[in-house]
């Protein structure tokens, strides 16, 4: 085993590996960018190496420094996580070459599964069963339809050089054949100018099946059963799980067979996963599932294989990488219960899944698995940690283990249900969502599902008057200080006879709130709000649905749905109140240089308005806040101290 | 033994009568104090509110904390003494929680008389800075009043007790580190313009706030001089340029910010030197209060049927149990805090009043905080007491209650007559604060032995002269006399002249003690030096 390795990776993947590395007494070198400074598997390694700025361009992907990274720090290998530069066989060889090992594939396997179409024809060699489809060269219209006629109905006409559905005719009879490959190669010469197309299958309910494979340096290659990634949002796993749904014996076994042989075509050694397309149309069948390529590097989504295989396949890479065996022969793998994994990612479902970016001020996971089941949760960032624009925003894998496939989906929705984040947008309401979703719970899933229904799972209902009240007793301070016996804290809202309620304003989307507050006097809150939210709940502090304080927001979380709520800040309108009276003076006697704003512009905090000249210095007005220029003064105006140098248009209070 | 057991029946025919006509009370206290926590009349209300401005009670709910107990103070203060009312003295003054730190609240009611400064004003105002200079509390002022009353000024302004003693205390205050905080929001004029000078941090609101010694008529008058409101003494002037006020505010909301913001940063700890207990309910209901106190006065109940529905797990350890019967000692805790009791049982005769001198001692040698609980008709009279040296032994008690330094709260429970009102703590005795319930009476002696006592001298002139008057006539002559005295001695009358801190509800009379005490708690407690006594 080695002695010391470094993660040339980042975030939960570089965490997962340090925690297994840590537990086989292996130290850790963790390498980051300017961003992950502070990142939490820079804290968890043994020893951490800056290596460059933020973009991945200038850190995560600079093999050099990677390598002079460990060579500095005396490490014996490099683990390459997942992305970044897991699968470039040029790393690879730059790290042999610097007398490292690479824990993972050989550049030469690497190489041969990278070129999709040259891994077809391998594959299609060692008798893997690959799409039905013709990529020649030969183009004219006798041939393409008769290559059609052997692939068999539906087809798919794709543009050679396609992408993103230009180009692409799906056709169901050999008569409307000619008329779609025209209309094809149309878009296709307008959007590539390459009309050339190729012929593959129509795959009528495609579902993504992948098998687990870990080869070894002695020729050894085993199967870890499968994992069902189908359910996708435009080719993006959401949430994953083993086994597949509905996985028949005759197809698990052809599956896995085909994948060792494919495994074993290449000498593949650690892990890999052959992804196939399966058709679930007519369910699972062992002839309707076809190779489409393989992942030569440890899966995003590994955990739910280790879940129902009890193995760590990061023990296993590291134990192959430094020479060693197998850990176990196929016969003593064996698959127990059910895993599902959801990735949490910083998201706006209902904004089209825009990635988010944020702090995340309040963060939260269960503390401990539902009843039934084991859970784990890998993440790589803690509470305070950014999100940021420079990777990935995937905040954490949330992974369960039940003994079955219900009781596992169960585990899921509770386990999100009690996931609480807050300072950035989420997807939890959305993968609680498809947790729930019919089709997906009865296992019937295909890529296809989450594009069907998107609307539903998207769609956030709007906050109850009990959600909105709970934020605006947040809001107001309730409950802040720490429980006290003293009087003063205990006796909330003790009056002789009668209560004041307290005003609080909210913001949520584009509404604005205002909630009356006060205390009744069994002790607990009353909030009163105005339509459309019900008029008056209230509330038992202790009682009170859960709730994160941030800077300027309070975050309610009802299941896996956390309503975030702005919370003006009237403090924060200190500049215009430094603005005194919305005007802006000469601090000191001088000559106006340069006006940069005219009268009735709108211009922004922080905006330079004009230059003053002043002691022999340049001295920058700039606008204190946002707003429209009332008055300016004139270029070359030799004012005093005080004199309004500019005047804001006063806003209606 | 000391859990108190209750002996009352709460179905018993006495008990539902006595029950009805507190309830009955207590709902006449809360309608009143709903009508005066309205402050001005409906048109006043409207155009304060019509110019962005928040209304006084607003004010206060934005400033303390959420959930914030208010332990108001004079809120019947001036209740109809100037013909018409004005309500709470047009100023909502008491103790409230900024920050987690305890503060004296003084609110002006601009919808009352423009907040003018009456009589009564005043003394609450004072009253409120005494409680806070006791009681080491941070005092915040909201400003928005026009100054004294013009017509009343004789009352207001010249005397030792009067306007100028504001800004003496608070100069005063600021010297012993109790900071002072002033929220300008409306008009301070002429003296009221002291109020935020004299501030350690003041905020002014723009186009509300104005501070001037003299305002634009004045000035017009004195110097000709044509000015604005805002241009004479606004924020902008006070915060840019005249350095009278220390931040600007947008508007109310922004203000109380900005005070609540001030006070978080003051770098106050409240330090309290008691062993304390974690807090647990007595054991009785409080609201069977009702039904214990007789609706006639002079009619005696044991008064550990009032400490056990008060103290923490109604335990009460007594102290003297079998000696001066009449007055009833022990320790107890409140609200988690220690506290020792003195209590009416009786007329006090002189082994009562040794007893509650030796047991204030006792507290004060311990630093135990006293509670009052005032029932009391007076110090026994007759020949063999007078010559028992009763004098002395009132006075030993009186001493004890003048000069002891523990923190001491009075809660009037019943009557409070004669010299049994000093022995027990009356307002002449600084207790930190004093509350009434809605059935007490307070005065020189009961409206009966003060008839009696006058018919009796009236009869002695009338028959030295060899006159007649009968009985008739007697009744005639004391039915006034009687009249004065229930008019006087009601609480709502001294309520009025804030000879009180408040009419409070029996059933929470655990509550307001708990905070009273934890108010005063915010001051360190002193050692008492005794003065002589008489032996």
């Amino acid at each position: 085993m080695f002695a010391k390795i470094l993660i040339a990776n980042r975030g939960e993947i570089a965490c997962r590996v340090i925690r297994t590395a840590r537990r086989l007494g292996v130290r850790t070198v963790a390498v980051y960018s300017d961003a992950d400074a502070k990142a939490l598997h820079v804290e968890m390694a043994d020893e951490a190496v800056h290596i460059g700025a933020s973009p991945v361009g200038e850190s995560y992907l600079r093999g050099d420094k990677i390598v002079a990274a460990a060579l500095a720090t005396g490490a014996e290998a490099i683990h390459p996580g997942y992305g970044f530069l897991s699968e470039n066989p040029d790393f690879v060889d730059q790290v042999v070459a610097a007398g490292l090992t690479f824990i993972g594939p050989s550049a030469t396997s690497i190489r041969a599964m990278g070129l999709k179409d040259a891994a077809k024809r391998l594959m299609e060699k060692a008798g893997v069963p690959v799409v039905p489809g013709y990529h020649g060269e030969a183009q004219e219209i006798v041939l393409l339809a008769s290559k059609a006629r052997e692939i068999g109905y539906p087809v798919l006409i794709k543009a050679r050089a396609g992408g993103g559905g230009k180009g692409m005719r799906r056709v169901e009879h050999p008569d409307d054949f000619s008329e779609a490959l025209s209309g094809a190669r149309r878009e296709a010469k307008a959007a590539f100018g390459d009309d050339r197309v190729l012929v593959e299958k129509y795959v009528d309910k495609p579902r993504h099946i992948e098998v687990q494979v870990f080869g070894d340096n002695f020729g050894n290659a085993v199967h870890l059963f499968e994992r069902d990634c189908s359910a996708q949002r435009r080719h993006q796993k959401v949430i994953e799980e083993a086994p597949a749904p509905g996985m028949t014996p005759a197809l698990r076994k052809a599956m896995t067979e085909a994948a060792v042989k494919a495994a074993k075509a290449i000498s593949y050694s650690g892990a890999g996963t052959i992804e196939f397309i399966v058709d679930a149309s007519q369910g699972l069948k062992a002839d309707r599932f076809w190779f489409m390529e393989m992942n030569t590097r440890l899966q995003v989504e590994h955990p739910v294989t280790e879940m129902v295989t009890g193995t760590d396949l990061v023990e296993w890479q590291l134990r192959v990488a430094s020479g060693e065996k197998l850990p176990k022969t196929q016969s003593e793998i064996t698959l127990s219960g059910h895993a599902f994994e959801a990735r949490i990612y910083a998201e706006d479902a209902m904004k089209g899944f825009l990635p988010a970016t944020g702090t995340l001020h309040h963060l939260a996971f269960p503390d401990s698995a539902p009843e039934g089941a084991t859970m784990r949760i890998e993440t790589g960032v803690r509470a305070g940690d950014a999100i940021s624009p420079f990777y990935d925003p995937m905040i954490a894998k949330l992974v369960v283990h039940a003994k079955d496939r219900q009781a596992a989906l169960d585990a899921l929705g509770t386990a999100l249900s009690r996931t609480e984040i807050a300072g950035s947008t989420v997807n939890t309401a959305f993968l609680a969502a498809l947790a729930a979703d019919t089709d997906f719970s009865a296992g019937d899933v295909d890529t296809g599902l989450i594009g069907r229904h998107q609307e539903a799972l998207t769609t956030v209902a709007p906050p109850s008057g009990e959600i909105v009240a709970a934020a605006a007793l947040a809001a107001a301070g309730a409950g802040a200080l720490p429980p006290s016996d003293d009087p003063w804290s205990s006796l909330a809202g003790y009056a002789h006879f009668h209560t004041v309620a307290r005003r609080t304003r909210l913001r949520h989307s584009e509404d604005d709130i205002l909630a009356r507050v006060s205390v009744r006097p069994d002790g607990r809150f009353e909030v009163a709000l105005e339509a459309p939210y019900d008029s008056v709940n209230s509330h038992d502090l202790r009682a009170a649905p859960r709730v994160a304080r941030w800077p300027g927001h309070v975050t309610v979380f009802e299941g896996a749905v956390g309503y975030s709520f702005l919370v003006p800040d009237p403090l924060a309108r200190i500049d215009e109140a430094a603005a005194a009276s919305g005007s802006l003076r000469a601090p000191m006697p001088g000559l106006v240089k340069l006006v940069r704003a005219a009268k009735g512009e709108t211009v922004t905090k922080g905006q330079p308005l004009l230059i003053l000249e002043a002691m022999k210095m340049e001295h920058t007005i700039a606008a204190s806040h946002d707003g429209v220029i009332a008055e300016i003064a004139s270029e070359g105006a030799q004012v005093t101290d005080g004199t309004v140098l500019v005047r804001f248009v006063e806003e209606a209070a | 033994m000391p859990t108190l057991t209750s002996q009352i029946s709460p179905s018993s025919e006495t008990f539902r009568a006595n029950a009805e006509r507190m309830r009955a009370l207590v709902a006449d206290i809360a309608d009143k104090s709903a009508s005066v926590e309205r402050g001005g009349s409906d048109e006043a209300r409207e155009r304060h509110v019509s110019r962005g401005k928040l209304l006084p009670r607003e004010r206060l709910a934005q400033l303390l904390d959420t959930g914030s107990p208010f332990l108001e103070i004079g809120q019947f203060a001036a209740w109809s003494m100037y013909g018409e009312e004005i309500s709470s003295a047009g100023m909502i003054a008491g103790v409230g929680r900024v920050e987690g730190t305890e503060v004296m609240v003084v609110v002006n009611d601009a919808t009352v008389k423009g907040g003018t400064y009456y009589p009564l004003t005043v003394k609450k105002h004072l009253r409120a800075q005494e409680i806070a200079l006791q009681n080491n509390l941070p005092c915040i002022y909201l400003v928005d009043s026009g100054g004294a009353n013009l017509p009343n000024q004789d009352e207001v302004f010249p005397d030792r007790e009067h306007f100028g003693r504001i800004f003496y205390n608070q100069a005063n205050m600021s010297a012993a580190g109790i900071p002072q905080i002033a929220c300008v929001m409306g008009s301070c004029t002429a003296g009221g313009a002291y109020v935020p000078a004299m501030s350690d941090e003041t905020i002014m609101v723009r186009n509300q706030a104005t501070i001037f010694l003299g305002g634009p008529p004045l000035v017009k008058a004195a110097t000709g001089e044509d000015v604005s409101a805002e241009d004479l003494g606004g924020a902008d002037v006070h915060t840019r340029l005249s350095g009278v006020a220390d931040h600007y505010a947008l508007d109310d909301e922004h203000a109380l910010a900005i005070c609540r913001c001030i006070v978080k940063n003051l770098n106050r700890r409240k330090s309290v030197s008691l062993t304390l207990q974690k807090p647990t309910p007595p054991l009785h209901d409080a609201r069977e209060l009702y039904g214990i106190v007789p609706t006639d006065l002079r009619q005696p109940y044991d008064v550990r049927e009032v400490i056990a529905r008060v103290v923490d797990s109604s335990d009460f350890d007594e102290f003297k149990q079998n000696y001066g019967t009449t007055l009833v000692t022990g320790f107890a805790h409140l609200q988690g805090m220690p506290v020792g009791i003195v209590a009416n049982n009786g007329v006090l005769f002189s082994e009562s009043a040794l007893k509650g001198a030796h047991f204030i001692e006792l507290c004060c040698q311990r630093k135990i905080p006293l509670i009052f609980l005032q029932n009391i008709t007076g110090f026994m009279v007759g020949r063999k007491y007078e010559a028992g040296g009763i004098a002395k032994d009132g006075a030993k008690l009186v001493m004890a209650v003048a000069t002891a330094r523990v923190p001491k709260v009075t809660m009037i429970i019943g009557g409070s007559f004669g010299a049994g009102n000093y022995g027990m703590c009356g307002r002449a005795y600084s207790p930190r604060f004093l509350w009434m319930w809605p059935n007490a009476r307070i005065s020189v002696m009961g409206g009966e032995q003060a008839a009696t006592v006058l018919a009796v001298v009236k009869r002695e002139g009338i028959e030295r002269k060899g006159g007649e008057w009968s009985a008739d006539e007697e009744a005639k002559f004391k039915k006034p006399i009687l009249m004065k005295y229930e008019h006087e001695g009601h609480p709502l009358y001294s309520s009025a002249r804030l000879w009180d801190d408040g009419i409070i509800d029996p059933a929470k009379t655990r509550e307001v003690l708990a905070l009273s005490l934890s108010a005063a708690l915010n001051a360190d407690i002193e050692e008492t030096k005794f003065g002589v006594f008489r032996m």
